[in-house]
């Protein structure tokens, strides 16, 4: 039995889809389900929106190129608003979404409960309503609320009550989202005592578990410090070590990001491609090492901070470049499995085939062009690692422009284009203003380019991220590539592009949503077809994920025990720092 | 498992150039002696530095040896002391460690241009130590976000040739 997906009749599941002509779309056989993924796709679209047009100001505000929006002082709300929104609601209100379209589609049965389902979709939205109220108060002057902490809320900075209170519901609700996941899986498992877990399942399995061990850190740091702290239960942190349970969590979290386009990547890519996944083994392999590596690796956003032993950042430092190598992995996949498909579609030549790809496919697109550009932010992002020369680049516009190209494209840019081919399934709808779509992916890639190149330079001269102005009084930027003038060009133009793609893409799915259901074909179809190399070529113990679960933890244990445990010794609150409301 | 033979290739390219990665880290660490800011520079009060041993009154300092200083920085919401109001000055041909902390939230602490970069952390010193061979003028500037004036925190380190260094400026 070679067929990971379902536990229905697969061959039944391909002829009804083929004859029936796409009408039966995801909605029609998972109508749960399919809510529950609209839902969690519009908070995040919504999440993207707002987050682009403060991504615009920010933008043309910090390279003077147009002034008086926001002030100065309040380019820091805009800054948090921009952070919070794009990082934690648009991504992981995306992710919640596919991941549970992607449990009944890999399991082929409903989620267990639509109320639990929907409770916890309104507790994460709930939870991002307050913290996004907390920030948005402070552009506000009569609104006693304000949490202008910016993504990070480093302590001892205070943010409003509302702001932790919010995302401390956001975070329960994404665990009893993987709850509902696991709980779908477990019933089917005593449906199907001997098959191996599908794919996608697998991916959802491995990624949850690694939020449960990267999410325990920023749990403790909001419910035990940052949320006392802000009631004025408690009176002061140690910001070193309430920074330190931020990163724990800060790290993982970036995975958290990228998992649903590697999910999209591996499972729905080749599709588009026209050809087949080259290896599920692998694919397994790698989301075995993402949950093993991931988190102990959150002291590499520490080398430069004191009270840290240079020792553990070496570890974090050796994990990190190990981390490399299920990205490497994926590289090879992704690639192989594009040129297998096309050369499927008559594609010939060492890289002639690279013209047989769909490219005026928008989900096609998206997703090839992300990755590219994933490669390109990989490689900044070994700078990063490298503890020494990241002296050069730490807290410089370097540090944006390789997130712009890691998260905010290979993430997000996925994420578009996967919507691109999901959002009808999910709706019954044919995806409207095609043409739109399809040139929104090649907006951006441009616009990301601009950007993201002319950041990584300026980082190079020691321009620091996060800040509201370009210059200073006492000194002049000195760049190695290029004037600082062009480089401000480049991002105030990168950037403009980035929102009119971004408002291009919700244009789009806003049109979708609004049309009827029923006019014309779908155009695309959910069958994803077997991998070349499919789960039984496996190990079992590859499915073993109670395994990987324990050696993750360990591993977490080993490069955080002692240095959290060195920072609680003195006293859990000492050194002792009172707070600074913002 | 069957795992393509091109596939075998790339996963062994891959692994090799992450070991040859985390060597040159290693190198740089022990061949070439560049040390990361660490926990030696001890705690502080966050409320109180320089009542601590492990910090002074913000300043110049002479060091254990001919040519070597200490500096004294304390980051506080939106200033350097010194470097703000008043530009650290230093003599070229020094070796020079700098002691940086915070008063009051977390700051960066960057000399444009160079690798020196850390993070200003209450309750905790932040130990730098690096040479400095020519004379030469540096911006310093916050390089994490601070507050509402972030964009305001920034000062100025000077180099000058030794002649010019006067010994009266050192504590």
């Amino acid at each position: 039995m070679a067929h990971p997906h379902t536990s229905e009749q697969p061959q039944a599941y391909e002829a009804d889809e083929t004859q029936l002509k796409d009408r039966l779309a995801f909605i029609d056989r998972y109508p749960n389900a399919a809510r529950i993924t609209r839902l969690s796709f519009s908070v995040s679209f919504t999440a993207l929106a707002i987050g682009a047009l403060l991504g615009i100001i920010q933008a043309l505000h910090r390279t003077n190129v147009l002034r008086g929006i926001v002030s100065s002082v309040d380019y820091y709300s805009v800054l948090t608003g921009h952070g919070v929104l794009l990082a934690l609601f648009f991504t992981i209100f995306f992710l919640t979404g596919i991941f549970t379209w992607g449990t009944s589609k890999s399991l082929g049965r409903e989620l267990q409960s639509p109320r639990f389902s929907l409770a916890w979709f309104l507790l994460m939205l709930s939870g991002a309503v307050m913290t996004s109220t907390a920030i948005f108060g402070g552009l506000v002057g009569q609104i006693p609320f304000s949490a202008d902490v910016l993504y990070t809320f480093y302590a001892p900075l205070q943010a409003h009550p509302l702001f932790y209170a919010g995302l401390a519901a956001w975070l329960v609700g994404t665990w009893l989202a993987g709850a509902d996941w696991f709980r779908t899986y477990y019933h089917w498992r005593q449906d199907n005592p001997d098959e191996r877990i599908p794919l996608q399942m697998f991916m959802i399995m491995t990624t949850m578990l690694m939020w449960y061990i990267a999410t325990l850190g920023v749990a403790v740091e909001v419910l035990v410090f940052l949320l006392p702290l802000s009631l004025g239960l408690i009176e002061s942190v140690d910001p070193l070590l309430t920074r330190t349970l931020f990163w724990f969590f800060g790290h993982p979290v970036v995975y958290f990001w990228l998992m649903p386009a590697y999910f999209a990547w591996y499972t729905v890519l080749p599709k588009l491609s026209g050809g087949r996944l080259f290896s599920d083994p692998l694919a397994r392999v790698v989301f075995i090492l993402f949950l093993l590596l991931s988190t102990p690796v959150g002291f590499h956003h520490q080398y430069a901070d004191p009270g840290v032993p240079e020792g553990f950042k070496f570890i974090a430092m050796t994990n990190t470049m190990f981390l490399l190598l299920p990205s490497f992995l994926t590289a090879f996949t992704v690639v192989a499995s594009m040129e297998y498909g096309a050369r499927q579609r008559g594609g010939t030549g060492y890289l002639g085939w690279l013209k047989s790809l769909p490219w005026g496919n928008p989900a096609f697109a998206g997703c090839a062009l992300a990755g590219m550009m994933f490669a390109a932010g990989g490689f900044s992002g070994i700078i990063n690692a490298g503890m020494n020369i990241n002296s050069l680049i730490h807290n410089t516009l370097w540090v944006p422009g390789h997130f712009h190209l890691t998260v905010g494209t290979a993430s997000a840019l996925t994420m578009m284009a996967i919507s691109y081919w999901l959002y009808p399934q999910i709706t019954g709808k044919r995806l409207q203003f095609y043409g739109v779509a399809q040139i929104q992916p090649y907006i951006w890639f441009i616009g990301m380019g601009l950007m993201s190149n002319a950041m990584h330079r300026a980082g190079l001269a020691g321009v620091p991220r996060r800040t509201a102005e370009p210059q200073y009084q006492q000194f002049d930027f000195a760049p190695v590539l290029g004037s600082m003038s062009e480089m401000r060009l480049q991002i105030a133009i990168g950037g403009s592009l980035l929102t009119l793609g971004a408002l291009m893409f919700v244009f789009v799915m806003a049109g979708t949503w609004m049309a009827e259901r029923g006019r014309g074909r779908l155009r695309v179809d959910s069958h994803l077809p077997e991998p070349i190399s499919g789960a039984s070529d496996s190990p079992r113990v590859l499915d073993n994920v109670k395994l990987w679960f324990a050696i993750a933890v360990v591993l977490v244990a080993i490069a955080y025990g002692f240095p959290i445990y060195s920072m609680v010794a003195d006293g859990v609150f000492s050194p002792a720092a009172p707070p600074f409301p913002v | 498992m069957h795992v393509h033979r091109y596939e075998r290739m790339w996963l062994v390219a891959a692994l090799a150039l992450i070991v040859l990665f985390i060597g040159t880290v290693t190198y740089g660490a022990v061949g070439a002696g560049y040390g990361m800011v660490d926990a030696t520079g001890g705690e502080v009060d966050p409320t109180n530095p320089t009542a601590s041993d492990n910090f002074r009154e913000p300043g110049v300092y002479n060091g254990s040896e001919q040519n070597h200083y200490d500096v004294y920085i304390e980051a506080v919401q939106f200033a350097f002391v010194p470097g703000t109001s008043e530009p650290v000055r230093l003599p070229a041909n020094s070796t020079v460690t700098f002691h940086v902390t915070s008063g009051d939230v977390i700051h960066g602490f960057e000399v444009v241009g160079t690798n020196i970069n850390t993070m200003a952390v209450p309750g905790q010193v932040a130990t730098v130590t690096v040479e400095f061979d020519d004379p030469g003028e540096y911006g310093l500037v916050c390089n994490e976000y601070c507050g509402s004036g972030h964009h305001s925190m920034e000062g100025s380190l000077d180099v000058v040739p030794p002649a010019q260094f006067n010994e009266s400026e050192v504590n």
